[in-house]
Protein backbone atom coordinates (compact mmCIF):
# COMPACT_ATOMS: atom_id res chain seq x y z
CA UNK A 1 0.00 0.00 0.00
CA UNK A 2 1.80 3.06 -0.95
CA UNK A 3 0.51 7.02 -1.72
CA UNK A 4 1.19 9.30 -4.64
CA UNK A 5 1.94 12.72 -3.06
CA UNK A 6 1.65 15.47 -5.65
CA UNK A 7 2.60 19.29 -5.11
CA UNK A 8 2.14 22.07 -7.09
CA UNK A 9 3.24 25.06 -5.17
CA UNK A 10 6.85 26.81 -5.10
CA UNK A 11 8.42 25.53 -1.24
CA UNK A 12 8.92 29.34 -1.44
CA UNK A 13 4.96 30.15 -1.71
CA UNK A 14 3.24 27.86 0.60
CA UNK A 15 4.57 24.85 3.39
CA UNK A 16 3.15 22.11 0.67
CA UNK A 17 6.37 20.52 0.40
CA UNK A 18 7.85 20.48 3.45
CA UNK A 19 4.45 19.21 5.04
CA UNK A 20 4.69 16.79 2.19
CA UNK A 21 8.20 15.90 3.23
CA UNK A 22 6.89 15.26 6.91
CA UNK A 23 4.28 12.97 6.46
CA UNK A 24 5.32 11.19 3.14
CA UNK A 25 6.01 7.42 4.20
CA UNK A 26 8.86 4.67 3.21
CA UNK A 27 8.09 3.16 -0.21
CA UNK A 28 5.45 6.74 -1.42
CA UNK A 29 5.89 8.32 -4.33
CA UNK A 30 6.76 12.16 -4.80
CA UNK A 31 5.24 14.01 -8.21
CA UNK A 32 6.32 17.65 -8.12
CA UNK A 33 4.63 19.66 -11.20
CA UNK A 34 3.36 23.34 -11.80
CA UNK A 35 5.49 25.64 -9.55
CA UNK A 36 6.25 22.04 -7.19
CA UNK A 37 9.03 21.48 -9.57
CA UNK A 38 11.21 24.31 -8.14
CA UNK A 39 11.47 22.04 -4.98
CA UNK A 40 13.20 19.35 -6.85
CA UNK A 41 16.23 21.72 -7.93
CA UNK A 42 19.40 22.14 -6.73
CA UNK A 43 21.04 24.52 -3.76
CA UNK A 44 17.98 25.76 -2.67
CA UNK A 45 17.35 26.15 1.38
CA UNK A 46 15.12 23.12 0.87
CA UNK A 47 17.03 20.72 -1.48
CA UNK A 48 19.13 18.46 1.54
CA UNK A 49 15.80 17.86 2.70
CA UNK A 50 14.29 16.81 -0.57
CA UNK A 51 18.00 14.87 -1.61
CA UNK A 52 17.36 13.16 2.32
CA UNK A 53 13.76 11.82 1.72
CA UNK A 54 15.08 10.66 -1.73
CA UNK A 55 16.30 7.92 -0.10
CA UNK A 56 12.87 6.33 1.34
CA UNK A 57 10.66 7.87 -1.02
CA UNK A 58 10.79 8.27 -5.16
CA UNK A 59 10.86 11.60 -6.56
CA UNK A 60 9.64 12.79 -9.62
CA UNK A 61 9.14 15.85 -11.86
CA UNK A 62 7.04 16.80 -14.51
CA UNK A 63 9.37 17.40 -17.82
CA UNK A 64 7.07 19.80 -19.46
CA UNK A 65 6.35 22.35 -16.41
CA UNK A 66 10.64 21.85 -15.56
CA UNK A 67 11.44 22.34 -18.89
CA UNK A 68 8.80 25.50 -19.07
CA UNK A 69 10.39 27.22 -16.40
CA UNK A 70 13.94 26.84 -18.28
CA UNK A 71 14.89 24.13 -15.36
CA UNK A 72 17.43 21.89 -17.17
CA UNK A 73 17.96 18.48 -16.32
CA UNK A 74 21.50 19.33 -14.49
CA UNK A 75 19.74 21.37 -12.38
CA UNK A 76 17.72 18.65 -10.82
CA UNK A 77 18.79 17.01 -7.64
CA UNK A 78 20.17 14.10 -8.09
CA UNK A 79 17.46 11.38 -7.81
CA UNK A 80 14.59 13.33 -9.29
CA UNK A 81 13.36 11.38 -12.56
CA UNK A 82 11.46 13.34 -15.07
CA UNK A 83 7.94 11.96 -16.15
CA UNK A 84 5.58 13.22 -18.93
CA UNK A 85 1.71 13.29 -18.71
CA UNK A 86 1.34 9.70 -19.69
CA UNK A 87 4.41 8.81 -16.85
CA UNK A 88 1.90 11.24 -14.62
CA UNK A 89 -0.97 9.10 -15.19
CA UNK A 90 1.15 5.51 -14.86
CA UNK A 91 2.44 6.60 -10.99
CA UNK A 92 -1.34 7.86 -10.13
CA UNK A 93 -2.38 4.02 -11.28
CA UNK A 94 0.56 2.51 -9.78
CA UNK A 95 -0.08 3.75 -6.26
CA UNK A 96 -3.41 2.77 -3.90
CA UNK A 97 -4.07 6.80 -3.31
CA UNK A 98 -3.21 9.69 -4.61
CA UNK A 99 -2.54 12.93 -2.05
CA UNK A 100 -2.73 16.59 -3.38
CA UNK A 101 -0.88 18.68 -1.38
CA UNK A 102 -2.51 21.62 -2.20
CA UNK B 1 -26.11 -1.77 -4.02
CA UNK B 2 -23.65 -3.70 -2.18
CA UNK B 3 -20.85 -1.61 -2.09
CA UNK B 4 -17.68 -1.49 0.00
CA UNK B 5 -17.29 1.09 2.59
CA UNK B 6 -14.42 3.39 2.00
CA UNK B 7 -12.30 5.30 4.10
CA UNK B 8 -12.25 8.98 3.19
CA UNK B 9 -10.22 11.52 4.69
CA UNK B 10 -10.82 15.36 4.17
CA UNK B 11 -7.42 17.30 4.92
CA UNK B 12 -7.25 20.50 6.26
CA UNK B 13 -4.39 22.42 5.83
CA UNK B 14 -5.74 25.76 5.77
CA UNK B 15 -6.44 28.97 8.22
CA UNK B 16 -10.89 29.85 7.92
CA UNK B 17 -11.44 32.94 6.34
CA UNK B 18 -7.98 34.42 3.77
CA UNK B 19 -9.55 31.87 0.96
CA UNK B 20 -12.51 29.46 0.74
CA UNK B 21 -10.90 26.63 0.94
CA UNK B 22 -11.70 26.09 4.37
CA UNK B 23 -15.55 26.69 3.93
CA UNK B 24 -15.48 24.29 0.78
CA UNK B 25 -14.21 21.32 2.81
CA UNK B 26 -16.52 21.37 5.24
CA UNK B 27 -19.76 21.80 2.68
CA UNK B 28 -18.09 18.90 1.01
CA UNK B 29 -17.90 16.57 3.89
CA UNK B 30 -21.47 17.62 4.72
CA UNK B 31 -22.61 16.49 0.62
CA UNK B 32 -20.09 13.43 1.21
CA UNK B 33 -21.73 12.14 4.76
CA UNK B 34 -25.26 11.62 3.06
CA UNK B 35 -23.01 8.27 1.06
CA UNK B 36 -22.58 6.29 4.82
CA UNK B 37 -19.02 6.23 4.54
CA UNK B 38 -16.20 6.26 6.61
CA UNK B 39 -15.10 9.39 6.78
CA UNK B 40 -12.18 11.27 8.88
CA UNK B 41 -11.12 14.74 8.98
CA UNK B 42 -7.40 15.99 9.42
CA UNK B 43 -6.00 19.18 10.67
CA UNK B 44 -3.11 19.89 10.31
CA UNK B 45 -0.66 23.30 9.55
CA UNK B 46 -2.74 26.37 9.09
CA UNK B 47 -5.61 23.77 9.14
CA UNK B 48 -5.91 23.79 13.01
CA UNK B 49 -6.64 27.49 13.10
CA UNK B 50 -9.99 26.48 11.77
CA UNK B 51 -11.13 24.44 15.21
CA UNK B 52 -10.05 27.65 17.26
CA UNK B 53 -13.30 28.19 20.09
CA UNK B 54 -14.36 32.13 19.96
CA UNK B 55 -14.53 32.52 16.42
CA UNK B 56 -16.42 36.19 15.81
CA UNK B 57 -16.57 36.87 12.21
CA UNK B 58 -19.31 39.89 12.05
CA UNK B 59 -16.41 42.47 11.86
CA UNK B 60 -15.76 40.85 8.47
CA UNK B 61 -19.04 40.13 6.64
CA UNK B 62 -18.83 36.20 6.35
CA UNK B 63 -20.59 33.56 7.49
CA UNK B 64 -18.83 31.82 11.20
CA UNK B 65 -18.92 27.95 9.95
CA UNK B 66 -17.19 27.25 12.97
CA UNK B 67 -20.14 25.97 14.91
CA UNK B 68 -21.00 23.54 11.80
CA UNK B 69 -17.69 21.09 13.15
CA UNK B 70 -19.98 20.89 16.16
CA UNK B 71 -22.77 19.27 14.11
CA UNK B 72 -20.58 16.53 12.30
CA UNK B 73 -21.39 14.34 15.06
CA UNK B 74 -25.00 13.99 13.80
CA UNK B 75 -24.24 12.68 10.33
CA UNK B 76 -21.58 10.14 11.85
CA UNK B 77 -18.70 12.35 11.33
CA UNK B 78 -16.63 11.58 14.75
CA UNK B 79 -13.47 11.24 14.16
CA UNK B 80 -11.22 14.78 13.61
CA UNK B 81 -7.73 14.28 13.74
CA UNK B 82 -5.47 17.36 14.56
CA UNK B 83 -1.93 17.26 14.65
CA UNK B 84 -0.09 17.99 17.86
CA UNK B 85 3.41 20.11 15.83
CA UNK B 86 0.88 22.06 14.08
CA UNK B 87 -0.78 23.49 17.08
CA UNK B 88 2.62 23.51 18.99
CA UNK B 89 4.24 25.16 16.01
CA UNK B 90 1.56 28.23 16.41
CA UNK B 91 1.15 28.91 20.03
CA UNK B 92 -1.78 26.60 20.59
CA UNK B 93 -2.96 24.10 22.99
CA UNK B 94 -5.99 21.62 22.77
CA UNK B 95 -7.81 24.07 25.44
CA UNK B 96 -7.87 26.66 22.49
CA UNK B 97 -10.28 24.00 20.27
CA UNK B 98 -14.12 24.83 20.74
CA UNK B 99 -15.14 21.03 22.39
CA UNK B 100 -16.39 18.97 19.77
CA UNK B 101 -18.87 15.95 21.04
CA UNK B 102 -20.59 13.12 19.18
CA UNK B 103 -23.18 10.71 20.66
CA UNK B 104 -22.14 6.66 20.49
CA UNK B 105 -24.78 5.12 19.64
CA UNK B 106 -22.97 1.92 20.16
CA UNK B 107 -22.54 3.23 23.82
CA UNK B 108 -25.81 4.06 25.36
CA UNK B 109 -25.41 7.07 23.72
CA UNK B 110 -22.60 8.13 25.80
CA UNK B 111 -21.07 11.61 24.96
CA UNK B 112 -17.59 11.47 23.50
CA UNK B 113 -14.91 13.88 22.12
CA UNK B 114 -14.84 14.11 18.45
CA UNK B 115 -11.49 15.68 18.31
CA UNK B 116 -8.56 13.16 18.48
CA UNK B 117 -4.73 14.98 19.16
CA UNK B 118 -2.14 12.80 16.79
CA UNK B 119 1.79 13.56 16.45
CA UNK B 120 2.84 14.14 13.02
CA UNK B 121 3.97 10.64 12.96
CA UNK B 122 0.48 9.23 13.72
CA UNK B 123 -0.73 11.88 11.19
CA UNK B 124 1.00 10.31 8.72
CA UNK B 125 0.06 6.67 9.85
CA UNK B 126 -3.96 8.26 9.59
CA UNK B 127 -2.91 9.61 5.64
CA UNK B 128 -1.47 6.20 5.04
CA UNK B 129 -4.95 4.17 5.86
CA UNK B 130 -7.35 5.56 3.64
CA UNK B 131 -8.99 4.95 0.28
CA UNK B 132 -9.47 8.35 -0.93
CA UNK B 133 -7.81 11.30 0.45
CA UNK B 134 -9.88 14.64 -0.39
CA UNK B 135 -7.28 17.74 0.27
CA UNK B 136 -8.17 20.95 0.80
Amino acid sequence: MSTLHTVNKSPFATGSLQSCLSHAKDGDAILMFEDGVYGATKGTTLADAVAAKGGSVTLYVLQGDADARGIAAARLIEGVTPVDYVGFVRLAADHDRTHAWL
Amino acid sequence: MDEKIKKFLYVNRKAPYGTIYALEALEVVLIGAAFDQDVSLAFLDDGVFQLVKNQKTDGIGVKNFSPTFRALGDYDVTKLFVEQESLDERGLTADDLQDIIYEDEDDDWAEKPSIRIVSRAEMADVMADQDVVLSF
